[in-house]
């Protein structure tokens, strides 16, 4: 099988997780387990063809690319095709979510086993990643439209997956309506792109682009694109439903709002660089706004009690962290720990689902405790993804971390610098505080946790494997591989300093050690830290109240103008109209009384009516 | 093979003789009447689909064409044809049509002149979309307001409003919009007949008539108030809401989804295709309105509570995207106007559908009194979803193709326009989800635990509609490649096309 | 002084005038049909007159004059008929009781 196949063929990657799901939904869905079955099948093919376009795509030292498009969409002045756009980028992001998507669904059989609904579960899951492999293989805007929003609606059904709890159905809702307001943005975007440039095609694209280099026009639609990012990958001030979509299952969380539909935000700025390099205005928009997210949720993380809140909040400003290294123009730095990312938080997150299974579905922090010795393998796993999150050598996020800290401080951005090390402070401190409050802590747990089974802790075991070692090749053990084929022309790509590498570790092990300090040995009562800034501390408790702010623009001014304009409708234009048939009645009403059945008032009529005639054609002249 | 074999004729009429045989079955048989309602529309659904198959896209124009000349003094023939632009309006008419039927089984009182007025109603949609003479388009559109009448105050629900106002107030805004129709008609025909001499009611020979500018900008105000008022054009809209909540199901279903779309043909077929410099002078007046339709139609469907309100307003808001669609003049906007017109067609047939479904068996409509429909009644949820969905242009689904042609379209010519109207897609969802979940989703309520899931003749809306929904979001190719062919034939002829490109590109490079 | 045309105009005028008084203002049928009767010789007078000074060559006028004649007393014959099936009717020959036609 020579590599040309895999690259050929790519497009089966998508379409068999998607006939997977149209097998299911169509036939299966009264079979659960079978169903189950064929999802997994589908995907683990569709890994196996991942691995072998990436071979293909890696094959050569500068990198294959292949294109490759059928007609989707055809009329004189609007094309969009349905194609595949294969290169070393695409091809990492084929393995993530491939990978990922397999590994989660995998776990789920374990961790929905008993679930009524099962078969839609499957089904989503299968739309999910067909829909999401779409948007990877994409080669031109319209189908990267078409499937992001394709993906929005598979994370709107799987938040509201148990659509019986009232906050599902508030959660799902909150995220597919916030990220309609990014889409909003995203789609003019697509619109100015075909206006001004005549075609979405990303090559076409960006020959047509040569000339437009920092032209008000080109930040004006680098700016609405990166409102889709800003929507999907949850920057501030959209942020808002990444959290509450924590309502779905954990298996869900792990893939879709951490490993890969979140990173479609990151991935569209990578697929779109040379529209956002040509814009330097733009580029600091972008990295203002990832630093800004990431050090705010990485500041409401600090505080959360819920296990799957923390690591939402800490999913928000890793995302962040992507996105700010993106503004700076590290976009290899920024896809390297997108993909370190995708495992080590996918690992987090099932091996967090994998307590609150043990647990009965509990998920708060401080009733959980001294679980390292009933689950060794979850809590050892937990620990490997907490590390590789905090940036701890050789683990993976050391490495992507340090690319990106690298990437802000070689492109000038001394402040993002000194922000991206606080964020990875305290980021470390979030993590292992939760580390240490569930897994070394003295509460006692309610129940009778266990370690859950194999089929949970395989996953586990391997996405623990995949994230220790993901980070070499970025690493100098692998020549910086990773920054050789993932780039961009118009991309920075620095390699950390020793300095760098240095002050990220001692600043990841500071954390750690003030978290053992204050959770673990109470050196530090946290209580103390609280009343010295209460003001803060009830800041930081509540999200900094943007959801309640959005919750008062919606009521008040939406709802509120909506209300309004039904009563004008009901009573302007609609009074408009039945006065008007009112008026017609009422004059009938009127006139009928002129109608009174007496045959001598209708001669009386007659007879005026003959006077006035003769009246009208003595004074005007007889006609003729 | 199909050549002198009346295809048109047999689909037109079908329904008609439906009705014939209906009337000659006694009053008690209720069963054969709807077989026989059930299979004269699905003929006429065969007979449009295989005018679809077999429609020659490379030779493009009319097709199908039959000629039988009726008055000859007034240049008035029995002539009908399809291109691009009316075959998928046909086989939209006939989708519904006989997903109507089955929407309907369930009437229980007067069951027989339901189904005649029901037939009639079909064939007088249908024939506007098959001739290609204008007083036969005015003759059918007539035919189709008698049925609709009798059909609300007969078999309508009273709620907001009583069920004999909402149907007086549909017909009234019908015959309003047609009495405007009728003066454009009658000037055009005098116009025409002093300018050539000969009496000529073709609409095809019309078009070839140079009219006068100031000629034309009048008419053509006339026929978009007219057609506007058939299509729910802001401010003319307010028989909408309550027209689909009086009316029984299937009469929302052909109302709102095929009745209306008379509306958008024709001015796509009479006011642009004759009228092009008029339709020109008019359209931004028209841009205007539609974003009235958008945004003022999603809002206040942000605040309603029954059902059949908020799919009525949402209906309105869609077809601000037809209006601006058209008013752009431009070959990408008008075909994508077209589609939408297809596509909100099936997806506002669907989801009456379901409302009606529902209705019939829990006697309520209003969002509050439901919750957590999914539990018991998953096929309707899932036929409920495809339709929301749909309505909020999720891609994949019909109606995307739509929306994001006519936006493509639009914003060559309406810049700040159509950055107002993509807003709708945002209000769109926001209405859309809200009321979805409030009925399918949330915790199981006990007293709708008896409520019968879709089944029998009850699936068959969801089945066929929703899989036109899915079918034609996934490959719009060779429905879209159909309505090039006819709208680009219009463009081409009427010189738009000349006009709207020095337009354009001027502002480019 | 010889009586002209506008003396019988004026004639005929003033009594076309009582029969259009009679025909509004009386409420008993058969005055109405008196009144009837009166402006049609009205009419007579001003077709003889017309025939007289206008004309008089030819007699267009008076035979104008015997068919108005004849239809005349038909009407009458339909007019009394009518009146006597309304008073078997309604017991009445009051016009006021036959506003039948209204709404």
């Amino acid at each position: 099988m020579s590599l040309k196949f895999f690259l050929e063929n790519a497009w089966l990657i998508a379409l068999l997780p998607f006939l997977s799901f149209a097998i299911i939904g169509l036939y299966l869905h009264r079979w659960p387990k079978i169903s189950a079955c064929l999802s997994i099948v589908s995907i683990g093919i569709s890994l196996v063809l991942a691995l072998g376009t990436a071979f293909a795509v890696f094959a050569t030292k500068e990198g294959v690319v292949y294109e490759a498009a059928m007609r989707w969409l055809d009329m004189p002045g609007l094309r969009v095709d349905m194609g595949m756009l294969l290169d070393p980028l695409a091809a990492v992001m084929l393995i993530v979510v491939t990978l990922v998507a397999l590994l989660v669904q995998v776990y789920s059989l374990g961790y929905m086993h008993d679930d009524p609904g099962l078969a839609s579960y499957y089904a989503y899951q299968s739309l999910f990643a067909a829909s999401m492999l779409g948007l990877v293989l994409a080669n031109n805007f319209g189908q990267l439209y078409i499937f992001w929003e394709l993906v929005g609606v598979c994370s709107y059904f799987l938040i509201g997956f148990w659509f019986g709890r009232d906050s599902a159905k508030e959660a799902a809702k909150k995220a597919f309506i916030t990220n309609r307001v990014g889409d909003f943005a995203f789609l003019l975007g697509i619109l100015f792109l075909q206006l001004l440039f005549g075609s979405l095609n990303y090559g076409s694209l960006a020959t047509a682009l040569e000339g437009f280099n920092n032209s008000a026009v080109l930040l004006i639609v680098a700016l609405l694109l990166f409102g889709g990012s800003i929507g999907k990958s949850a920057q501030f001030p959209l942020h808002v439903w990444l959290p509450d979509a924590m309502e779905g299952p954990t298996p869900v969380s792990a893939l879709i709002h951490a490993a890969t539909m979140v990173a479609a935000g990151v991935y569209l700025i990578a697929r779109a660089f040379f529209i956002f390099s040509a814009s330097p205005e733009a580029m600091l928009v972008i990295a203002v706004v990832g630093g800004f997210t990431a050090l705010f949720a990485a500041s409401i993380a600090l505080v959360q009690n819920d296990i799957k809140r923390i690591l939402a909040y800490s999913t928000l400003s890793q995302l962040g962290y992507m996105i700010m290294a993106m503004g700076t123009g590290a976009m290899s730095a920024s896809i390297f720990h997108l993909m370190t990312h995708a495992f080590f938080k996918s690992l987090l997150f099932l091996a967090a689902g994998s307590v609150i299974h043990a647990l009965a579905n509990e998920q708060d922090i401080f009733k959980m405790g001294n679980l390292y010795h009933k689950m060794p393998v979850t809590a050892g796993t937990f620990i490997v993804g907490a590390l590789a999150l905090s940036g701890i050598p050789p683990l993976s996020g050391f490495w992507s971390k340090d690319e990106i800290l690298a990437g802000t401080l070689s492109s000038g951005h001394i402040f993002l610098y000194v922000l991206g090390l606080l964020v990875a402070f305290m980021t470390a401190f979030y993590m292992f505080r939760l580390v240490f409050v569930v897994f070394f802590g003295s509460n006692e747990a309610q129940g009778h946790p266990h370690e859950s089974p194999w089929i949970m802790t395989t996953p586990l075991a391997i996405l623990a494997g995949v994230s220790v070692v993901a980070g070499f090749p970025g690493s100098p053990l692998m020549h910086y591989a990773f920054g050789h084929y993932v780039n961009s022309p118009a991309a920075l790509h620095v390699v950390p300093g020793a300095l760098t590498m240095i002050i990220s570790t001692l600043l990841a092990l500071s954390g750690i050690g003030l978290a053992w300090a204050m959770y673990q040995q109470k050196l530090l009562e946290p209580r103390l830290l609280v009343d010295k800034v209460p003001q803060f501390y009830k800041l930081l408790i509540n999200k900094y109240y943007i959801d309640e702010i959005y919750a008062w623009i919606v009521a008040r001014a939406v709802d509120a103008t909506a209300a309004w304009l039904f009563w004008v409708d009901i009573n302007i234009v609609n009074r408009l109209v039945n006065n008007i048939a009112f008026f017609t009645g009422r004059s009938g009403e009127t006139l009928r009384y002129t109608e009174d059945g007496q045959v001598q008032s209708y001669a009386l009529y007659m007879f005026g009516g003959i006077i006035v005639i003769l009246a009208a054609a003595l004074y005007l002249g007889l006609p003729g | 093979m199909l050549s002198n074999f009346p295809v048109l004729s047999l689909a037109l009429f079908m329904p008609v003789i439906g009705a014939i045989i209906i009337i000659c079955l006694p009053k008690a048989e209720t069963r054969p009447i709807k077989y026989v309602a059930a299979v004269s529309t699905f003929i006429s659904l065969a007979l449009s689909i295989l005018v679809f198959i077999a429609y020659d896209r490379v030779q493009g124009g009319m097709q199908f064409i039959e000629h039988i000349p009726w008055i000859a003094d007034l240049g008035v023939s029995y002539a009908l044809g399809v291109d691009g632009i009316s075959i998928p309006l046909m086989l939209l008419t006939n989708l519904i049509g006989f997903s109507a039927v089955y929407a309907s089984w369930h009437v229980a009182d007067r069951v027989k002149e339901f189904f005649i007025l029901l037939l009639i109603l079909i064939s007088g949609v249908m024939g506007t979309f098959l001739t290609t003479d204008l007083f036969i388009f005015f003759l059918f559109y007539e035919v189709v307001v008698i049925p609709i009448y009798l059909l609300v105050i007969m078999w309508g629900s009273s709620k907001r409003v009583s069920k004999e106002y909402a149907g007086m107030k549909l017909t009234i805004y019908l015959l309003m919009g047609s009495a405007f129709l009728l003066t454009g008609l009658i000037a055009l025909f005098i116009k025409a007949y002093t300018l050539s001499g000969v009496p000529s009611m073709d609409i095809a020979t019309l078009s070839g008539l140079e009219f006068p500018l100031e000629f034309q900008i009048w008419v053509f105000a006339f026929m978009a108030l007219g057609f506007g008022t058939l299509l729910s054009m802001f401010p003319f809209h307010a028989w909408s809401p309550d027209g689909y909540a009086g009316a029984p199901t299937a009469v929302s279903m052909i109302h709102a989804g095929v009745l209306k779309k008379i509306g958008g043909y024709g001015l796509i077929r009479i006011g642009i295709y004759i009228l092009p410099l008029g339709a020109k002078f008019i359209a931004p007046v028209i841009a205007v309105l539609a974003i009235g339709n958008i945004v003022y139609a999603a809002m206040i469907c942000l605040s309603q509570k029954d059902l059949k309100y908020i799919v009525g307003y949402s209906s309105v808001s869609h077809m601000g995207y037809v209006l601006i669609g058209i008013a752009a003049l431009n070959l990408v906007s008008l075909n994508g106007a077209v589609i939408m017109m297809f596509a909100h067609g099936v997806m506002a047939a669907l989801f009456f559908a379901m409302i009606g479904n529902l209705y019939e068996k829990s006697h309520t409509r209003n969002v509050d009194d439901f919750g957590g429909l999914a539990h018991q009644m998953p096929r309707l949820a899932t036929g409920f979803m495809l339709a929301g969905l749909a309505s909020l242009g999720l891609p994949g689904l019909v109606n995307f193709v739509g929306e994001f042609t006519i936006f493509i379209g639009a914003f060559r010519n309406y810049r700040v326009l159509t950055i107002i109207a993509v807003l709708g897609i945002v209000l769109t969802a926001v209405y859309i989800l809200r009321t979805l979940g409030d009925v399918l989703f949330g915790p199981r309520r006990e007293e709708w635990d008896e409520l019968q899931d879709l089944r029998g003749p009850e699936l068959v809306p969801l089945i066929v509609l929703g899989s036109v929904i899915i079918l034609g979001g996934l490959y719009p190719l060779d429905i879209m490649n159909l309505i090039n062919g006819g709208v680009e034939q219009i463009v081409n002829q009427t010189g738009l096309h000349n006009i709207q490109a020095a337009l354009w590109t001027g502002g480019i490079f | 002084m010889m009586p002209g045309l506008s003396h019988y105009l004026l004639l005929a005028a003033g009594l076309f005038g009582i029969g259009v008084y009679g025909v509004l203002s009386r409420r008993n049928v058969i005055a109405v049909l008196m009144s009837v009767e009166l402006m049609l010789n009205a009419v007579n007078i001003n077709f003889i007159a017309a025939a007289k000074f206008v004309n008089h060559e030819q007699i267009v006028g008076q035979v104008f004059a015997l068919f108005v004649i004849v239809v005349a007393a038909a009407e009458v014959a339909v007019g009394l008929a009518l009146i006597i099936a309304m008073y078997r009717h309604k017991k009445s020959v009051n016009l006021n009781d036959f506003n039948l036609l209204k709404w």
